[in-house]
C-alpha cells in the first residue's frame, strides 16, 4: 500500500462557519440514528466536487410554478406569491436554476402516505412546484401558505410554516436542501430545527420578507426570499480541529 | 474578494420529500438501460440501529465513460462531452431504504496537485434526521490498481477505505450506505 502520504485532516462536522447546523442535535430526535458520527474526511476541491449538474435547459411545465392552477379547481388557504433572487456566494445571479419547491396545503397536511396528520387533504392542492431562473436569478412560485403541522419530535411539538426548497447552484459542493419560513411566527423558538443553525443572523435568512410591492391586489399576499448558494470555495484545511 | 453575502444554512429534507424531488425530471437512469455500458448499483441506507432507512434519497454525480465532465469547470480538450449525458442521478429510498442506479463506469479524472483519481462516483445522502447532506464516493471493485494509487483513498485506513468501494453482485454492483455504528461508511467534508 503506497502510505507514503500524511493522512487527510479529520473533522467532525465541517459547517460553513455559524451556517449549516451540525449533523449531531439531539433536540432533533431524528438525528440520533442518521447523524454521522464519526470525523469527516476533509478533500480538497478536485474536478468531481467544482462541478455539478444544471437543468437550465429542461421542458419544465408551464404550470409547474404554480401549485395553485394544478387541479380543476382552487386550493383552500391564503393564495401567495413567493419570489426572489438565486445568487452565488459572490452575490452573482445564478442563471437557469432548477428550484424545486414542496410543502403542506394549507391545513397543513402533506400528500405523501407517510403523513397522518389529521387534518384534510386537498383535492385541489399537491404540494410539489418547480421552476428555472431567469437571467437575472429570479424564480417565483404562486401557492397557498402551508400551515402548521404537528410531528412528535418532543410533546406538543409544531413546525413553523415553511416550504421545502432544493437548489443545485454551479458545483456539486453548493447543493442545497433548506426550508424558507414566514415572519413573525410564534413557533420559531419551539423548533429544534429552525434552531440548529448556530447563527442568529443565518437563522434569521430562511425568513421570508413580506413585500407589499409584490402582493397582488385583490389576488395574493407576497413574499420575497433571496438564496445565496456556496461558500465552500476556501475549506480551512490549517484549522481542521475548530469548536 | 472577502465579501461574502449571506449564505443560506442547509434544512433537512424530512419525511416527504418524494413530493418534490424524486418525481419525474430527474431520475435513477443516468443513462438508458438499453445502454450496452450500463451497470447496475444497488445498496441499502441503513440508520445506527442497523435499520433500512424508508425515508432518504440519494443522488449521484460522475464523469462519463471517458472521465469528462459535463460542466464549464471541466474545460480541458479531451476527453470530450457526450451528447444527452449529464451524469445526474436520484433515487430515493422508500423500497425498505433500498435505492438503484443505472449508469455507466466514469473514466478518470484529474487530481488538483497532479496524477488521476480511481474512477468514482460522488454521492449525497439526504434523509429526514440528517439536516444537511451527507457526502461519499462509490469506487469500483475492479480497479484494484488504480484504487491502490489513488491520492485519496491511499490516505485513508483500510476500514475507512473498505467502506466506499462497491462490492460485484449479481451482475450488478452493491453499495450501503451505513450513517453510525460499526462498519459506518466513511463521510467527506468537501
Amino acid at each position: 500500500m503506497p502510505a507514503e502520504h500524511a493522512p487527510f485532516p479529520e473533522v467532525v462536522d465541517l459547517d460553513r462557519p455559524g451556517v449549516d447546523p451540525p449533523y449531531d442535535y439531539p433536540d432533533y430526535v431524528g438525528t440520533r440514528l442518521r447523524a454521522p458520527k464519526e470525523p469527516l474526511v476533509i478533500i480538497p476541491a478536485t474536478l468531481s466536487e467544482v462541478t455539478g449538474p444544471a437543468y437550465g435547459e429542461s421542458a419544465i411545465g408551464e404550470l409547474d410554478h404554480d401549485l395553485t392552477r394544478q387541479h380543476a379547481g382552487q386550493p383552500l388557504g391564503e393564495r401567495i406569491v413567493v419570489t426572489g433572487r438565486v445568487l452565488g456566494s459572490d452575490g452573482k445571479p445564478l442563471r437557469g436554476q432548477l428550484v424545486e419547491i414542496w410543502q403542506a396545503n394549507a391545513a397543513g397536511r402533506y400528500r405523501h402516505d407517510v403523513d397522518t396528520h389529521d387534518a384534510p387533504l386537498d383535492p385541489n392542492f399537491d404540494g410539489a412546484g418547480r421552476c428555472l431562473t431567469d437571467d437575472d436569478g429570479w424564480y417565483r412560485f404562486t401557492t397557498v401558505k402551508p400551515g402548521s403541522y404537528p410531528w412528535k419530535n418532543h410533546h406538543n411539538a409544531w413546525r413553523p410554516n415553511h416550504i421545502h426548497f432544493s437548489l443545485f447552484g454551479r458545483a456539486f459542493t453548493d447543493r442545497l436542501v433548506t426550508q424558507m419560513y414566514f415572519p413573525g411566527d410564534p413557533l420559531f423558538e419551539f423548533d429544534p430545527i429552525f434552531n440548529s443553525i448556530p447563527d442568529e443572523k443565518a437563522r434569521e435568512r430562511l425568513i421570508s420578507r413580506f413585500d407589499l410591492d409584490l402582493t397582488q391586489p385583490e389576488w395574493a399576499l407576497g413574499y420575497r426570499w433571496d438564496i445565496v448558494l456556496g461558500g465552500r470555495e476556501a475549506t480551512p484545511l490549517e484549522d481542521p480541529h475548530h469548536d | 474578494m472577502t465579501e461574502t453575502y449571506g449564505l443560506a444554512p442547509s434544512q433537512t429534507v424530512g419525511p416527504y420529500l418524494a413530493i418534490g424531488l424524486t418525481r419525474d425530471l430527474i431520475t435513477p437512469q443516468v443513462v438508458d438501460p438499453a445502454d450496452p455500458r450500463a451497470i447496475r448499483i444497488r445498496g441499502t441506507l441503513i440508520d445506527g440501529a442497523g435499520d433500512p432507512v424508508p425515508d432518504g434519497m440519494i443522488e449521484i454525480w460522475q464523469a462519463n465513460a471517458a472521465g469528462r465532465y459535463n460542466h464549464p469547470a471541466d474545460d480541458r480538450d479531451e476527453p470530450a462531452v457526450e451528447d444527452g449525458f449529464l451524469g445526474f442521478g436520484r433515487s430515493g429510498t422508500v423500497d425498505a431504504g433500498r435505492f438503484e442506479f443505472v449508469t455507466v463506469k466514469p473514466g478518470p479524472v484529474p487530481w488538483p496537485e497532479g496524477g488521476m483519481q480511481a474512477p468514482h462516483i460522488e454521492v449525497g445522502v439526504f434523509a429526514r434526521g440528517l439536516l444537511k447532506r451527507a457526502v461519499t464516493r462509490i469506487y469500483f471493485p475492479d480497479e484494484e490498481e488504480a484504487n491502490a494509487a489513488d491520492p485519496l483513498l491511499s490516505r485513508l485506513d483500510e476500514a475507512a477505505r473498505a467502506t466506499l468501494v462497491a462490492v460485484a453482485e449479481d451482475g450488478g454492483l452493491r453499495f450501503d450506505i451505513r450513517m453510525q455504528g460499526p462498519g459506518h461508511t466513511t463521510f467527506f467534508a468537501v
